[in-house]
């Protein structure tokens, strides 16, 4: 894992204390609101619907246990005990004051931690495949080009007031599980022809009001030259995105309105403008920072464990997690443990202090004290020993985090919606718990298999439901809230955007809508096929007789 | 039967932890809705406006508006249902806010 060298402690030091001035100055009354809204925004202090909301950058989504512990410290110092992972792999908490918030920021410093650029019109903490450096499909590590985005864009002065708020995701394996499709700038790592490894550089997706699959503006792009062309990318953007509404400031649009081609070429002329010699420093910097993401100290083991094997025999309930929550390691004998967050009936991402010790704990023993956050709103254990996966489901079983719902229907992404957030126009979460409930079999979350139910509260898409296989989208009609259901969307590599299936639904018909559309699916799939192959195959049409047929 | 009177109440943010509260008869800010003075009148409503402009000049508050509101035997109930989770708390987690302090308003926010 990255560790803060002197320079990043001193950096976020001094923030701390310039925020900790601020707020003071705030509280005498120095400051007025609109002189300090923009100065709490850029350290992630919101005010929401209850309290003022800290939104906390896990950069990559990567947490040692110590980090862990903290967070569940900070839940019970100065929030209510728990918080919130994010779909953008973050984590906030909702309760804390004003007053507070100085001495918050001090001890998340304290274990390398902070809540820059998790707001504002700046690059947002960059995001990553949560099984980075452990999927057996990865073809490398992508945090260390993540990290090294992370310095290059942390208050970079050229990039702090941007049209809109920009969104960078990296992955380095074929199956994209970072979204990077739906975000402003999306790299994938791969290797060209000759083998060479490269990045795909994609400009313009995104989600919101106007949801927008990325293009391509370079196939396979050196990696020592990556910043450079980022740069290129922003200076772009930096002066052709419209300032003056803010509906049609994201990059999306302006790769919309001005034509991929028209985009890529001034991003080249940009581009060939940067002296060449000057990625010397980044080339540099990425071999320090590469240094920190080696592979820790695995064991040769081997691929078949007979004790896991036995215990797998002996106890179904085991077994079925096994399936279902653990994934494919690069290394013999080890496993990717996926924690759900989502156990029937539950508040998806919320977690108590006591669940994030718990997790720190078992990742401090079974996994080189090291987790993930999802942006599905999970947590990650990365590198598990066969042997141990037992031992560790026991633990995770006492506390209410062995849901083997990994990937099925009742694992819902859910945005905090009118429950917590300023912004939104309708709730979410009662929706996801419904739903949860309504599937809380496990056998019947099996047959169904596959399938990415996302909700947002509002048409910002926190809930990332444009791109949910079924999409539910929160929105106020005459003061009731009620619900638009999309189908069809994905943000894997072959990325879509779900359409709308017909009128809205009341928050109570949901379950049954989904329901139905779920029936609908098993009646009709093919032998294996998942639900979002039978859809491509099918189209929406049958899903639409099923669920608006009168009698 | 009490008749019900539809109104208008004023809202905001307390500067220093956030919480939501609202402007009563005294013209000071009580946390609880009931609490609250409903301005029947656009005066009313535009003199509520006034103090509450007063008491973001001075920091008390921020973010301050106003919303629709009635009066039913004597408890305020807000209109929408984004300011009855205000006046409550989340609707998920019944443990946490207004309605677990006893500082909640009457009317239940609406059915989970």
């Amino acid at each position: 894992m990255y560790r803060y060298d002197e320079f990043d402690h001193q950096f976020v030091r001094e923030r701390t204390a310039q925020f900790r001035d601020q707020a003071a100055r705030r509280l005498k009354g120095e400051l007025t609101e609109d002189e300090f809204r923009p100065l709490r925004l850029m350290n992630g202090l919101y005010l929401q619907l209850h309290a003022y909301m800290l939104r906390v950058a896990i950069p990559y989504g990567t947490l040692s246990s110590r980090q862990m512990r903290q967070l569940g410290l900070i839940a019970d110092k100065w929030d209510r005990g728990y918080g919130h992972f994010t779909t953008r792999q973050n984590i906030q908490y909702n309760w804390f004051k004003l007053e507070d918030t100085a001495d918050i920021l001090q001890a998340l410093a304290d274990v390398e931690m902070h809540a820059i650029q998790t707001s504002g019109n700046c690059i947002r903490n960059v995001t990553t495949d949560h099984w980075a450096g452990a999927a057996a499909d990865e073809l490398l590590d992508p945090r260390p080009v993540g990290e090294l985005i992370r310095q290059w864009s942390s208050l970079h002065p050229e990039f702090s007031f941007l049209p809109r708020k920009f969104k960078i995701a990296v992955t380095g394996a074929p199956n994209d599980r970072a979204a990077v499709k739906v975000h402003d700038i999306g790299l994938r790592l791969h290797r060209n022809a000759a083998g060479v490894p490269g990045w795909e550089v994609m400009v313009g997706g995104g989600q919101g009001r106007t949801p927008m699959i990325a293009v391509t503006v370079r196939e396979h792009l050196p990696e020592k030259e990556l910043i450079a062309y980022l740069e290129a990318i922003m200076r772009v953007y930096n002066l052709y995105g419209r300032r003056d509404n803010k509906y049609k400031a994201r990059v999306k649009i302006l790769v919309h309105e001005i034509g991929a081609e028209k985009f890529r070429s001034e991003v080249e002329a940009e581009y060939a403008r940067h002296p060449a010699q000057t990625t010397e420093v980044e080339e540099r910097e990425l071999a320090r920072i590469a240094k920190y993401f080696a592979d820790p100290a695995f064991e040769r083991l081997s691929r078949f464990v007979p004790v896991f094997e036995a215990e797998k025999r002996s106890n179904a309930e085991f077994a079925r997690w096994v399936k279902n929550n653990t994934a494919a390691h690069k290394r013999e004998g080890y496993a990717i443990v996926n924690i759900s967050l989502k156990a029937a009936g539950e508040i998806p991402g919320d977690c108590t202090s006591e669940q994030m010790r718990v997790m720190a704990d078992l990742a401090e023993s079974h996994s080189f004290a090291e987790l993930r956050v999802s942006h599905a709103q999970n947590i990650v254990l990365p590198h598990v020993r066969l042997g141990d996966l037992f031992a560790i489901w026991q633990k995770l079983t006492e506390h209410g985090l062995a849901a083997a719902n990994y990937g099925l229907a009742g694992d819902i992404i859910a945005c905090p919606g009118l429950d917590y957030c300023a912004l939104a126009t309708a709730r979410s979460i009662p929706v996801a718990q419904a739903i949860s409930r309504k599937f809380a079999d496990l056998d019947r979350q099996q047959d169904i298999g596959n399938i990415k139910i996302n909700i947002s509260g509002c048409i910002n898409a926190c809930g990332h439901h444009h791109v949910g296989h079924i999409g539910i989208l929160g929105l106020d009609k005459k003061g009731e809230e009620y619900y638009q259901i999309t189908l069809g969307g994905s943000s894997s590599e072959h990325a879509s955007i779900g359409t709308i299936l017909g009128p809205g639904f009341a928050g109570h018909e949901v379950p049954d809508a989904i329901d139905t559309i779920l029936n609908t699916y098993v009646r009709l799939r093919a032998p294996r096929e998942e639900f979002l192959a039978t859809y491509r195959r099918i189209g929406a049409q049958p899903f639409k007789e099923a669920l608006y047929a009168t009698a | 039967m009490s008749a019900t009177e539809k109104g208008q109440v004023m809202t905001a943010n307390r500067l220093r932890d956030g919480e939501v509260v609202f402007l009563t008869r005294s013209g000071v800010w009580s946390e609880k809705i009931d609490e609250a003075v409903l301005a029947l009148e656009p005066q009313a409503a535009a003199a509520l406006e006034a103090r509450a402009a007063e008491d973001v000049k001075g920091n008390l508050v921020t973010g301050q508006y106003l919303f629709d509101a009635e009066r039913v035997g004597g408890n305020i109930r807000a209109t929408h249902i984004r300011e009855r989770i205000r006046t409550l708390g989340p609707t998920v987690r019944f443990d946490l806010g207004k309605q677990a302090e006893g500082t909640a308003g009457t009317f239940a926010a609406v059915e989970g």
